[in-house]
């Protein structure tokens, strides 16, 4: 630290230059990718030489529409754990319940489906808004436990009550994209549904509004600030309880877009337990992206998309049945290698 | 003329924990004021107080405000910046972005960007850095940071906790000498708490000495600088 001074102008030699553009390789998490894409060879080149290319790309064209879904409720969670430090258990239910009310105004209002998912996005808003200021805020932030009990409570409460509303038995949910026979593309040999493409298109156009969102504006810099240093934020003036405010609301937004969205593929039908299973394929996401990375959650999204549909179908003994177990394992094994997860900022501060 | 910020009576506890007994103490514009005292003299105790951030009693004013009973962005709206010990930066934000949060409560678009502009010519290894994240920078960058974050906010008074703790000596003269310039320069009213006397007493206008939770002396920068018991408690000579 002494020689701070002495390294001015040794910063600027080739070393210090090599050094910072390491610097900069890291922070955009180029390691991740590289392990990421490391990965995603090898298993490739297994699972093609297995039954060929023609079934891997249909399988992977499945999986991509599943992985986003993952990857968009991974980006709801990673909102609220940069800002709080606490995973919300109820971020699923509250996509689900919301999912409903979308389903509500356009089935038996008869609402056109994107303007009631819209409105279902706001009403889940302005619900977790209220949830965020009469449960979560009362509680000291910096104790974590406690608010992640509440969350917990919040999920069986929600599941409870569109159980007790809607009943168990399935409901078609009308597809917000175009969905009759003939809406399918054939590229390279695989069927690609207009829903799907919708799908993907409508996660990343979110992401990249988002990220806008975050990096461009006011109050995206007043949730950054308070993610960073809860403490500094209040020193310099930011309204710290408001902009918590907006990323419960922000995050249930996503969540209830999300949740209409795994539906207008038409694979699955409306129930109340339907976003259990996705809610654990997004902590998979969020975890293995690394907890507070948004890139990080939509790559893992993807990522936990095929690995579940490839191992399905081509590993015979695993079937649907030990899919979630193996996907998860093969998670762990590589939390073992990047504890931060593939995306995860190590925090390192110089003193 | 009143003072810029004044405090009758200040008491502060942490849980059952009394760690101030009532102190008084002004600071008046343009002035520097150092609180001086021993590890655990209630020096961080009594900043923290001013912007709420423990529990106190007593009352408080900023330009002849009440503050207490407000939250601490309240406070920090009304005009006090403060610089907490050790990170007062935001580690995960750009250098740039730290500077920009630091002007959270202004809404003069123009007058900001001119501003950050402005610390950058005061500090030209920020502006090196102006895109790199906080945390990255060495302590001594990240203590200039969080003063010139601090200072973006065009604050009525600059509250400095323990700026010199954990910075290599030679850090810590350019910081004081920065600071000293400041003051000189801008006119900018500072209240600063500090271990290091010496350094202290070098830009300070008055010193107040802080033992135990109460004002055990208070005078100018001089008049303190010659005590003989400050001279053996605090100079170390």
């Amino acid at each position: 630290m002494g020689s701070a001074i002495a390294t001015v102008s040794r910063a600027r030699t080739r070393a210090g230059t090599r050094d910072r553009v390491r610097e900069r390789l890291e922070a955009i998490g180029v390691r991740g990718l590289v392990i990421t894409g490391g990965l995603v060879v090898v298993l490739s080149i297994i699972f093609i030489a297995m039954d060929g290319p023609g079934l891997f790309w249909k399988r992977f064209i499945d999986g991509l529409a599943n992985g986003f879904v993952y990857g968009a409720v991974a980006l709801a969670l990673v909102l609220i754990y940069k800002a709080t430090g606490i995973i919300n258990f109820a971020q699923g239910s509250m996509a689900m319940f919301f999912t409903f009310v979308a389903w509500v105004l356009a089935n038996e209002q008869g609402w056109p489906v994107w303007f009631a998912i819209v409105v279902a996005m706001a009403a889940s808003a302005v619900t977790a808004a209220a949830v965020e200021r009469v449960l979560i805020r009362p509680f000291d932030p910096s104790n974590h436990l406690p608010i992640t009990i509440v969350t917990i409570a919040l999920l069986s409460i929600i599941d409870g009550l569109a159980l007790y509303i809607w009943f168990a038995d399935q409901k078609g949910f009308p597809s917000p994209f175009p969905s009759k026979k003939g809406d399918v593309l054939t590229i390279f040999g695989a069927r690609v549904f207009y829903a799907q493409i919708g799908i993907w298109t409508t996660v990343l156009v979110t992401t990249f509004l988002l990220t806008v969102l975050l990096n461009r504006t006011r109050i995206g810099l007043a949730f950054r600030a308070v993610s960073s240093n809860l403490e500094s934020s209040r020193l310099v003036g930011v309204h710290v309880g408001r902009t918590l405010q907006f990323g419960w609301a922000l995050a249930a937004a996503i969540g209830t877009l999300a949740g209409c969205l795994f539906l207008s593929s038409g694979t699955t039908q409306l129930q109340p337990l339907f976003m259990s299973q996705i809610l654990v394929f997004a902590f998979a996401a969020a975890t293995i992206g690394g907890l507070d990375s948004l890139v990080g959650a939509l790559v893992g999204g993807i990522l936990v998309g095929q690995l579940q549909t490839m191992l399905g179908g081509y590993v015979r003994f695993i079937g649907s049945d030990l899919v979630l177990a193996v996907t998860l394992g093969l998670i762990i094994l590589v939390l073992l290698v990047r504890p931060n997860g593939l995306f995860g900022s190590k925090r390192v501060e110089r003193v | 003329m009143q003072p810029t910020l004044e405090v009758r009576g200040l008491k502060a506890s942490y849980g059952p924990i009394r760690a101030l007994h009532g102190i008084d103490f002004e600071v008046r514009q343009g002035e520097v004021v150092v609180i001086l005292g021993a590890n655990g003299a209630g020096k961080t105790t009594t900043i923290r107080a001013i912007c709420q951030m423990v529990t106190t009693e007593g009352s408080i004013k900023l330009d002849g405000r009440e503050i207490t009973n407000r939250s601490t962005s309240e406070i920090a709206r009304l005009g006090m910046a403060h610089v907490p010990q050790g990170r007062g930066t935001f580690p995960d934000l750009s250098v740039d972005d730290n500077l920009r949060v630091g002007a959270f409560i202004r809404k003069d678009k123009a007058g900001i960007a001119a501003d950050r502009d402005s610390w950058f010519e005061v500090f030209p290894r920020l502006a090196e850095r102006r895109a790199q994240l906080a945390g990255s920078l060495s302590g001594g960058e990240q203590q200039m940071l969080a003063v010139a974050r601090a200072l973006m906010s065009r604050p009525k008074v600059l509250l400095l906790d323990e700026p010199s703790l954990g910075l290599a000596p030679i850090i810590v003269q350019d910081l004081f000498k920065r600071l000293g310039a400041l003051n000189t320069e801008q006119g900018i009213t500072m209240l600063v708490v500090e271990q290091n006397a010496n350094l202290a007493f070098e830009i300070a206008d008055r010193a107040y000495v802080l033992e135990v939770g109460e004002i055990a002396l208070s005078g100018t920068a001089d008049q303190l600088r010659s005590d003989d018991a400050v001279r053996r408690a605090y100079l170390g000579y």
